[in-house]
């Protein structure tokens, strides 16, 4: 049986932080409202500064809206920060929705896109328009193509992590994995 | 080898190459070292579920107190069954839960998704309630475990289902079947590529590609 659990290669429209270059490269399907996903923010942030430059990092969206009623517009919200911010702004989103994961309602999502530096009323238009909406699912289908089975899944150089997401463990496998890609 | 999928239109396709890296048995090694899950105290009482190409064994199972949902109920559109061991597992992107997130993909292929454990039909319904399921959830209560055990996928040591997964053609046709260790959820990739097979030819059904 064919149990790949391959993410899809990394593309310009991706969210990452590092460069191409990197040795090893980890993929998170996350969601803002996750308790999961923000007991990871902070781990995975450590993890990123003791890997540094060997280290490229990519978020990708897995709003479980089942489960949070803000996932949704939260992920929504992160694009249309992009989109008008780009990528500097993008990441300042994603740490202020991990920061302050009880508060995503739409009204908060607009003062966190207007700290993150962009117009907070359009992004709170572009969520009433559902302008990402389609976006978003697409990601969201694609992750559980490759194997996402829940919110955070790591990919690890397109394979699926499944080990424990303590910080030494991960850097124990990053740092193995980086010193066979050379 | 390579896995090449077609995503949504305009996208790239999916490219990547096992075999050029170590990371699989790398990541492999640091599994076992940590995750300490292959206690060797369990009882060995796997058994193998029930394979591809086996008619499905029919049943009649609670879906809520008062209600039965059969195989039967389902000819001539794809069914995936999903035992699990049990409701209220302690994560929130739960199994259950990632299936119902999911239904506008599995409704792609008109294909319906029941879940089935041996807990009973009120806990079911308060479990389905709870996590805001959009799933049918049916019952292997009473007698306890018994379609578990026909689909090969009872832990008689637990005395829970395993987590299985199978998907079931129009005709009661089993044609793809997985079973899971208990304790990794095997998400929908395997569930997705089964049911886009579906619609190919029988000969394109062949597993030797991996």
């Amino acid at each position: 049986m064919s149990e790949q659990h391959l993410a899809p290669a990394v593309t310009g429209r991706d969210h990452v932080l590092g460069d191409e270059t990197a040795l090893v490269t980890l993929v998170e399907y996350g969601d803002f409202e996750c308790p999961f996903c923000g007991r990871a923010y902070p781990i995975l942030k450590r993890v990123r500064q003791r890997l540094g430059d060997r280290l490229r990092f990519v978020f990708r969206h897995f709003p479980i809206a089942e489960s949070h009623p803000h996932a949704e517009h939260s992920a929504e919200a992160a694009e249309s920060v992009a989109a008008r911010g780009g990528a500097g702004a993008f990441w300042a989103m994603h740490d202020l929705m991990f920061e302050h994961q009880r508060a995503l309602d739409d009204q908060s999502l607009g003062r966190y896109a207007a700290s993150a530096g962009v117009d907070g009323a359009g992004v709170l238009a572009d969520l009433r328009e559902g302008r990402y909406t389609g976006l978003i699912r697409e990601s969201f289908a694609s992750g559980a193509r490759a194997g996402v089975n829940g919110t955070p899944t790591l990919f690890i150089d397109g394979i699926r992590y499944d080990g424990p997401r303590d910080e030494e463990t991960l850097v124990a496998a990053l740092e193995m994995v980086a010193a066979h890609s050379t | 080898m390579s896995v090449t999928r077609a995503a949504g239109a305009g996208r790239p396709i999916f490219h990547h190459i096992v075999t050029a890296s170590p990371t699989r048995a790398i990541l492999h090694n640091t599994h076992s070292l940590h995750g300490g899950d292959e206690s060797p105290s369990r009882p060995m009482t796997k058994t193998a579920p029930l394979p591809a190409g086996t008619k499905a064994p029919g049943f009649s199972l609670p879906s809520a107190p008062g209600k039965r949902v059969s195989l039967d109920d389902f000819k001539g559109r794809p069914v995936v069954l999903a035992f699990y061991p049990a409701d209220w597992s302690p994560v929130c992107g739960d199994q259950m839960t990632l299936y119902s997130a999911l239904r506008s993909e599995f409704e792609r292929f008109g294909a319906e998704v029941l879940g089935i454990s041996v807990d009973g039909p009120w806990c079911h319904v308060a479990f389905g309630e709870n996590r805001h399921l959009k799933l049918t959830l049916l019952s292997d209560f009473e007698p306890k475990g018994e379609v578990s055990r026909q689909y090969g996928a009872y832990n008689e040591g637990e005395g829970t289902s395993e987590r299985a997964l199978f998907v079931v053609d129009g005709d009661g046709i089993i044609r793809w079947s997985y079973l899971s260790p208990d304790e990794v959820n095997p998400g929908a990739d395997g569930i997705l590529e089964a049911l886009e097979k579906l619609g190919q030819p029988e000969t394109a059904s062949s597993p030797s590609e991996a």
